[in-house]
């Protein structure tokens, strides 16, 4: 399986997400710039953490315009998988493959600590490789990851069972605890914490690679042949 | 413009200085070079009272690639790679601008690691305030930390480097005068290391990156006086950072030295064009000229002088070989990056600026780099405001004491700083903030790099040579404490007006005491940075000299401090130590129970104190240790509390020696000493007796509960909860007024 790990000017998490398909999950990664247009034959695209164009505006805002996201939501409207880490899901909400928005924390102050995560559902290419109210234990390292969105669209969510996972301890005041959620399809996964910061025994857990083995799980049945 | 004895004046410059200057060139300087002389010979980028004595300090070692004189030291961390690092201070910028001021500090020392082709993977900071509750400045103290810890926040995570550890402080003296002082560290293959140099005639010299405006103009010399009231004004003196822009100047940076064009680069920091150019050319033996015609401005009407000295943020200065600019130019257009040819190298030596053309300052390179003043100041007895006399000790109930030095700002916990700061992100921290040390784990390599700072401005305010030499042994003994050998250092030497005797006293005592023992621990210093005028209306800080040490390990999960079993021994790796009324004047207790000081630091015998991290190392290494926790502020007592605060939720039982008052025997700060929880105590045993140091046993960990009794006794006896969450949430709550 082949991963594409965007690059956006000031994305920071980007190797660390490359190593972890590369490197914990052995998988094909490669890196796609910003500027381009065309995504090649990646299997899947993640779009990581960090500052997109320095997201001094509103976080993601810029980022939804650049070339590559063209072409990122042509490969979601295909039923390609997209996972949104942290930076990575403010841009996705804000490209409007996810619905809501992500607003500054409830305390107002960026927060980096592990937490605790229970997952909603297995029924995801993102979360089958764990089991529906298993705990996670991951990082976060946000200042704008407080989840809102109206009640109808919460409401819509949770009927359509698309909240992937939520805080066991909210840390930033989101909605119904939501840290994680799916789009229609159920090929786009957005989530505030960090899975590829915990996908290396020695940083204190590998509970983030259940997320990464799920999407090899769904390439694997979706296309046994090239694996 | 005329150059009046006033003029001079309000550049910090002397009659003397001036006098030089005029003999070095022949003439009167323009006023564009009276500027850049003020900002080169300022203390802050001269050193002029401080180099005669910082050469006591050793800086060699087999591991040593390059000690102090470039942008950072660099150390041979084997298997072909190196890492770069150097702590430095924002003080007076903090102070003015609490939020730009420490996010710009951690830019610029950013921008000195990667300039020389390092990648940085870590930074930490080491921070004083005043108190939080002081009648009078207690809500600015409050604003200041919110600021100071805000912008190191904004600046480091976007940018993307975590900030791993560090270290706060209170003291009454840093009221109107906070320490900022920023470390970071970098890595890189050893073949790829980068030096400031201009070198070959004729090649281009290219300015890339953040437009210069008139921010930062003086910066260097504000550094390099003290605060009055009229300070504040000085505002306009702080620049302002852009995090983004240096993320892309790093990755464009790192991507043009690959093109194997760049011949030499410096960051434009403190006093910026004027350093870079002439820093460039002294260390190349060379001159540079630029035209200022071409470097991109934020404003129209900028003068020569403010082009010059702008301190303007997220700039570089490159030499490219000449013909193969295109290749460089192409990398900063990928990272959208202005890059500009804005002069050549040329081999006259002289640093030539034009305007328009015309030359608008020409001065001979090496001498405006390094033939700086040089002063050496009287220094005769160091300045000490406390008594040698111990006051009457209260009556205070050990489990009172303990409960109290816990939720003080100095000893509690500082989670509501570090959990602001991105620590995660590059995923190579194995050991983030809130242990010994930070430990960083090299991808590439099987080695981790661990990392500390440590400074006691208290112990030194006591005795500057005892309290240097100590800062030295527990920044050694922390990364021990992990299992880590410590192996270079690099300083920040926080001091008030050098030109009082008593003051240059503490400088000359706690460099003599920080070189004895750096070279007796091995950790050579490669770099660093002085602040002196520290103070603000004639009042000086304590002589503050913080030590940033690296130690190298083999990449395994890190020994934390916190218990994780019921049942194991617990040992006290160098024993029980020994303490005095006169040694027990520097330690918190002394501050926080007693609200005074007195006397003299703890005593260091640096020969045991060598022998107990090497026995610890090994005990650790070995694998023996389940916790691992040296014992520093607040004693023996507080170590043990804080090794139950871990997630186990573990307490302990233990039982004191005797023989020692009883608040001695739980507070006293002695050196040497390591808490180790084990479940093969016979092995412990038997490694610290080869090492020659105590190790007795002195109780076994236990649930949920912390008891320490002397002679059947209990002088403390409570649940663990009970003491965590005063300590846990002091800051906070100290930080709400």
């Amino acid at each position: 399986m082949k991963f594409g790990v965007v690059v956006f000017p000031g994305s920071n998490c980007d190797h660390d997400a490359f190593y972890a398909v590369s490197q914990n999950l052995g998988q094909k990664a490669e890196f796609l710039w910003h500027d381009s247009a065309r995504i090649g034959d990646v299997d899947a695209v993640i779009l990581p953490g960090g500052f997109s164009y320095g997201d001094y505006l509103r976080c993601g805002a810029i980022a939804k315009f650049s070339p590559v996201m063209a072409a990122v939501k042509e490969f979601a409207a295909a039923g390609g998988l997209v996972l949104g880490i942290c930076n990575g899901f403010q841009i996705l909400v804000e490209s409007g493959l996810l619905p809501g928005a992500l607003i500054r924390n409830r305390g107002l102050k960026f927060i980096c600590r592990p937490v605790k995560l229970r997952v909603e559902t297995a029924d995801s290419p993102f979360t089958s490789a764990a089991c529906k109210g298993q705990t996670l234990t991951v990082p976060i390292a946000h200042g704008e990851g407080c989840y809102i969105a109206d009640e109808r669209t919460l409401d819509q969510l949770e009927a359509e069972d698309r909240v992937a996972f939520r805080y066991v301890e909210n840390p930033n005041g989101s909605l119904r605890d939501i840290a994680g959620i799916l789009n229609e399809g159920r090929n786009v996964l957005g989530m505030m914490p960090h899975p590829e910061r915990a996908a290396d025994p020695l940083m204190g857990s590998t509970d983030g690679l259940r997320v990464f083995e799920s999407m090899l799980q769904a390439f694997a049945v979706e296309t046994p042949a090239r694996l | 413009m005329t150059i009046t004895p006033e003029l001079i004046a309000t550049h910090q410059l002397s009659q003397e200085e001036y006098d030089k200057i005029v003999a070095l060139l022949g003439r009167e300087p323009s006023y564009t070079e009276l500027g850049i002389f003020s900002v080169m010979w300022s203390e802050h980028c001269s050193y002029k009272s401080s180099r005669l004595h910082l050469k006591k300090l050793p800086t060699e070692s087999p591991r040593v690639v390059q000690g102090p004189g470039e942008n950072a030291g660099i150390i041979d961390i084997g298997d072909g790679w190196a890492i770069a690092f150097k702590i430095e201070s924002h003080n007076h910028p903090s102070f003015i601008e609490p939020f730009q001021g420490a996010a710009t500090g951690v830019g610029g020392i950013l921008r000195d690691i990667f300039t020389m082709g390092a990648r940085p993977i870590a930074v930490m900071d080491s921070l004083r305030f005043g108190p939080l509750d002081d009648p009078q400045s207690g809500a600015r103290n409050r604003r200041i930390v919110e600021g100071v810890v805000a912008g190191i926040a904004h600046y480091g995570n976007c940018f993307g480097v975590p900030t791993v550890g560090g270290e706060c402080l209170f003291e009454p003296c840093y009221n109107g005068n906070p320490l900022v002082n920023v470390f970071a560290l970098g890595v890189f293959k050893k073949d790829d290391i980068f030096l400031a140099r201009a070198r070959g005639i004729g090649n281009p010299v290219v300015y890339v990156g953040a437009k210069t405006g008139k921010d930062g103009i003086h910066g260097a010399s504000m550094a390099s006086a003290e605060f009055t009231e009229e300070s504040k004004q000085k505002r306009p003196n702080v620049q302002v950072g852009d995090p983004f822009m240096e993320k892309l100047l790093l990755e464009a940076c790192l991507e043009a030295m690959q093109t194997g064009a760049v011949v030499g680069i410096q960051d434009m920091g403190a006093a910026g064009l004027t350093c870079s150019t002439c820093e460039m050319g002294s260390r190349g033996g060379t001159g540079i000229e630029i035209e200022l015609d071409r470097v991109p401005q934020r404003e129209t009407g900028m003068t020569p002088y403010e082009i010059m000295l702008s301190e303007s943020q997220e700039r570089m200065l490159l030499v490219v070989e000449k013909g193969r600019e295109d290749e460089v130019f192409k990398v900063f257009r990928k990272w959208g990056l202005d890059a500009v040819t804005i002069g050549t190298v040329t081999g006259d030596g002289l640093m030539r600026v034009r305007e328009h053309g015309r030359v608008v300052a020409e001065i001979p390179s090496r001498e405006l780099a390094d033939e700086a003043p040089l002063y050496d100041r009287p220094h005769g007895i160091p300045r000490r405001e406390a008594p040698m006399e111990a006051p009457p000790l209260p009556e205070v109930a050990p489990q009172d004491a303990l409960a109290m030095l816990l939720a003080s700002p100095d000893v509690c916990s500082k989670r509501w700083i570090y959990e602001q700061y991105d620590y995660t992100v590059r995923t190579n921290t194995t050991q983030g903030p809130g242990g010994d040390a930070a430990v960083v784990r090299i991808k590439e390599t099987g080695t981790s790099v661990a990392m500390a700072l440590d400074g006691n401005g208290r112990y030194c305010s006591l005795d500057p040579r005892e309290g240097a030499k100590l800062a030295v042994a527990e920044c050694c003994r922390n990364l021990s404490a992990v299992g880590a050998e410590p192996v270079a250092a690099t300083n920040c030497l926080n001091f008030g007006n050098p030109e009082r005797p008593e003051i240059m006293a503490q400088l000359v005592e706690a460099i003599e005491g920080m070189g004895e023992a750096c070279k007796f621990f091995g950790t050579p210093i490669t770099g660093g940075n002085v602040s002196l005028y520290n103070e603000t209306l004639g009042e000086p800080i304590f002589p503050t000299p913080v030590l940033g040490i690296v130690g190298l390990m083999k990449t395994k999960a890190p020994v934390t401090v916190d218990f994780k079993n019921p049942g194991r021994k617990i040992v006290l790796v160098g024993g029980f130590g020994d303490c005095d009324e006169t040694r027990f004047g520097g330690t918190q207790y002394a501050k926080t129970i007693v609200r005074q000081a007195w006397g003299l630091p703890p005593a260091l015998d640096m020969d045991y104190e060598k022998r107990v991290q090497e026995a610890v190392r090994e005990i650790v290494n070995e694998g023996l240790a389940e916790s691992s926790h040296d014992v520093s502020d607040g004693g023996l007592a507080v170590a043990l509390a804080e090794c139950s605060f871990g997630p186990a939720g573990v307490g302990a039982s233990v039982e004191l020696a005797g023989g020692m008052r009883p608040e001695f025997a739980l507070f006293h700060e002695g050196p040497s000493r390591v808490l180790v929880s084990t479940q093969n105590a016979e092995r412990v045993a038997e490694i610290a007796a080869r090492h020659g140091v105590e190790a007795p046993v002195i109780g076994e960990t236990a649930a949920s509960r912390l008891t320490v009794r002397e002679s059947g006794e209990a002088l403390i006896d409570c649940e663990v909860y009970a003491l965590r969450t005063g300590w846990d949430q002091a800051l906070e709550r100290a930080l709400r007024g």
